[in-house]
């Protein structure tokens, strides 16, 4: 089956490629890349009446044509918590947000610590998902952060990196050699960043407004000084440490100085409610603006757009953490931590080159070829002959307005509600299947 | 003559009319409490069910005691007693009471925010009896009426609140109360548990009791939890009194005539010496009477009965 994409505004970062472009897939697989003269335009527009027999002609005249994005934090919650989110409805959320590669975190039930739930979580792609789904196994058994899990095994069952995601390996010599074991399977130790000592059980960022309302604070030090013993450690053992979710200034800092000295293999991710909205979102005991690590302080936010726009933050995710609305609807103390943010990846991602803090170009970079790079998918990220073809045609620059309700995902916890963003995903075509919403 | 806002969730959502009004009306209480029958059918025929999900004997007793002496029909439902052992939400347990009738919810909760989530989604008017370590709105409110029964106004008077600001609801409540009608008020502490960040509310921050106290109008004791000991917020309940403890040589420092008070129940010898709890300038019992003039008042308004 042969599809093509026509006269479509392509911007793939992996190649340079910033112009004008027909697209032609085949089989699943990118199989050509025509740039256009701006003369070429109006020829190449008759053309598409020619759409052969069993051709599909998509029109992309006046849209954005970007590589399918690469989300490198989800929580898709199979195997266990079925009612929040499956991988059936997780990466049909992902399709509809413009991501066609979904990694997903281990803390399932069972959690992915072992090769048969890697195994179990492939198979479910396989029969139910929209996209591709690249598991991520845990660093410890149970993520007990006590003893190695089988880190081989699930590497060759088909895990793509590591982490116990929510839960900080606190043992410094067990991570300590997470880092160094890792090095044999050449992929990145993703660290949750948080000395639970410190953070004490908070529930926000810690500041006057945690006093007044009288909940108990988070400061950015728990989350800036497990970074900066993780950097030492990247720098003593040599292995890869991707830094999640980063939300403070002093991250950014710690994180800057590491590159700069270069001896660390660190790269680090952060996503939208970090560099959109601060901790007064929670005002009103508001448990969909409840997220771990917390909504931090204007300052914090500007940190991270700074360090995204300098290249200190390599990557934008998701952290895509669905909750069934009878858990997020009870008292702040109690409700669980997390944001629905796959189907408002790219809109909120868009306002940041609105307000000039990167180029569309960079932008897409750090949702495609940046982490394709960090966990080697070498056929992701990029419109290249013979990569996946997996892209996103963006809707036109209209605003529209964030309805959590109407979203596919199952958890609906979004602190977006009522936003107005633009360019939603038109066309995601993942592995040649494609998807259409205009 | 009626109140602002349906519920009593925090002290911020009162105005200084709001907060006149409500001390006005509990000074008309206060003398019905001094009557032979101290009765009154003002709101017979409403229900206040009284949800306690903490322990609490004076705050339940007085909230109890203020819906009967209005007339109301009181239930009160304490967590061990309630559904809640059987794993129902909060938000159903509420909606449970409010179907059989409840006018008035009363609640009190270990979470701060409880009030505040309640009242977005119920009818009846909630009050809140003390959420977490946020606020205790009723507390304040008749703290505020002492004050003003003994010394005539707030306006100007210098209060020192002494202790664990940081998990007291009440001080927080007092806070925002005080800087309302015009007090000064200083906080006082070892720095775990004063965090200096709450200057920003326009108040002063002190670690010496010598310093904090100086010409002070008001001493303002806040109960000392004894499980914070062993949290690392102080080492030693010994050290706590030696530092912060109140004594009659410690309040020499405040004025002459400083009242001392306290939202009770109260550590003996750990926050306080008895010499100073039981001494001439103690308004402690007062407090207790007067918390029921300003509960029935808080009633009464948020009834509408008065309109």
């Amino acid at each position: 089956m042969m599809v093509t994409i026509k006269n479509g505004h392509l911007i793939d970062p992996s190649q340079g490629i910033d112009c004008l472009c027909d697209i032609i897939i085949e089989n699943g697989k990118i199989s050509g890349i025509q740039q256009l003269e701006p003369k070429d335009k109006g020829h190449s527009a008759r053309d598409k009446v020619r759409g052969g027999k069993g051709e599909t002609v998509i029109d992309a005249e006046g849209r954005l044509v970007i590589p399918g994005l690469i989300d490198m934090h989800v929580h898709l919650r199979e195997p266990g918590f079925e009612y929040k989110e499956t991988i059936q409805t997780g990466t049909a959320a992902a399709a509809r947000g413009g991501v066609t590669s979904v990694c997903c975190m281990p803390n399932t039930s069972p959690v992915n610590d072992n090769a048969v739930t890697t195994a179990f979580i492939l198979a479910r792609t396989r029969e139910t998902a929209s996209c591709d789904v690249f598991p991520i196994g845990a660093i410890t058994k149970g993520q007990k952060g006590e003893e190695l899990a089988e880190m081989g095994i699930m590497r060759e069952a088909g895990c793509i990196a590591f982490s116990d995601d929510g839960r900080p390996v606190m043992d410094s010599l067990l991570m300590r050699r997470a880092l160094e074991y890792s090095k044999i399977l050449d992929v990145p130790v993703i660290a949750h960043c948080e000395d639970l000592t410190l953070a004490a059980g908070g529930v926000m960022n810690e500041g006057l407004l945690s006093v007044t309302m009288g909940l108990r604070g988070i400061p950015p030090q728990a989350e800036e000084i497990m970074i900066g013993r993780d950097i030492a450690l990247a720098e003593l053992t040599g292995g890869r440490l991707h830094i999640a979710h980063v939300s403070t200034k002093g991250s950014v800092e710690l994180l800057r100085q590491a590159k700069q000295r270069g001896i660390a293999r660190v790269t680090a991710e952060t996503c939208p409610h970090y560099f959109h909205i601060t901790e007064e979102e929670v005002r009103g005991y508001n448990t969909n603006a409840k997220v771990n690590p917390p909504l931090r302080t204007r300052q914090d936010v500007e940190a991270i757009r700074e360090g995204l726009r300098d290249g200190t933050i390599d990557v934008i995710a998701t952290d895509h953490a669905p909750h069934h609305a009878d858990e997020k609807r009870s008292e702040f103390d109690n409700a669980p931590s997390g944001i629905s943010g796959l189907e408002t990846l790219i809109g909120l991602s868009m306002k940041l080159v609105d307000d000039g803090v990167l180029n569309l170009s960079g932008l897409i970079e750090k949702m495609t070829a940046a982490p394709a790079r960090i966990l080697g998918l070498k056929d992701k990220g990029c419109l290249r002959p013979g990569s996946d073809a997996d892209l996103v045609i963006l809707g036109t620059k209209n605003e529209y307005t964030v309805n959590p309700e109407g979203f596919v995902s199952k958890g609906k916890n979004s602190p977006f509600a009522g936003w107005l963003l633009h360019r939603a995903p038109a066309v995601t075509i993942a592995q040649g299947r494609i998807y259409r919403w205009d | 003559m009626s109140l602002s806002t349906k519920d009593l969730i925090s002290i911020r959502d009162l105005s200084s009319d709001d907060l006149e009004l409500i001390l006005e009306t509990a000074s008309g209480f206060k003398d019905v409490l001094g009557r032979d029958i101290k009765k009154v059918p003002a709101l017979r025929g409403r229900t206040t069910v009284n949800m306690f999900y903490e322990p609490s004997t004076r705050t339940r007793t007085s909230f109890e005691l203020a819906a009967k002496r209005l007339s109301t029909d009181v239930i009160s439902i304490s967590v061990s007693t309630s559904s809640v052992v059987k794993g129902e939400t909060l938000e159903d347990t509420a909606r449970t009471v409010e179907a059989l009738g409840a006018d008035f919810i009363v609640i009190r909760h270990s979470c701060s925010g409880t009030a505040h989530f309640l009242a977005r989604h119920m009818r009846a008017s909630v009050i809140n009896a003390g959420d977490g370590t946020n606020e205790h709105p009723t507390q304040a409110l008749l703290d505020l009426f002492t004050i003003r029964e003994k010394r005539g106004s707030i306006s100007g008077a210098t209060v020192a609140i002494v202790g664990d600001i940081l998990h007291s609801r009440v001080a927080k409540s007092d806070i925002y109360g005080l800087l309302n009608l015009g007090a000064h008020v200083r906080l006082i502490g070892p720095p775990t548990l004063v965090p200096s960040c709450m200057k920003d509310l326009g108040v002063t921050v002190h670690y010496s009791m010598e310093e904090g106290l100086r010409d002070a109008d008001i001493v303002m004791m806040l109960r000392i939890q004894t499980e914070r000991q062993g949290k690392g917020f102080f080492p030693s309940t010994v050290e706590y009194f030696k530092n912060w403890g109140l004594t009659d040589a410690r309040l020499a420092h405040a004025k002459k005539d400083a009242l001392v008070m306290h939202p009770g129940p109260m550590n003996r010898g750990t926050e306080i010496a008895s010499a100073v709890a039981d001494g001439p300038r103690s308004v402690i019992l007062d407090q207790v009477t007067n918390g029921l003039a300003v509960r029935m008042a808080v009633l009464y308004l948020l009834s509408g009965t008065g309109q």
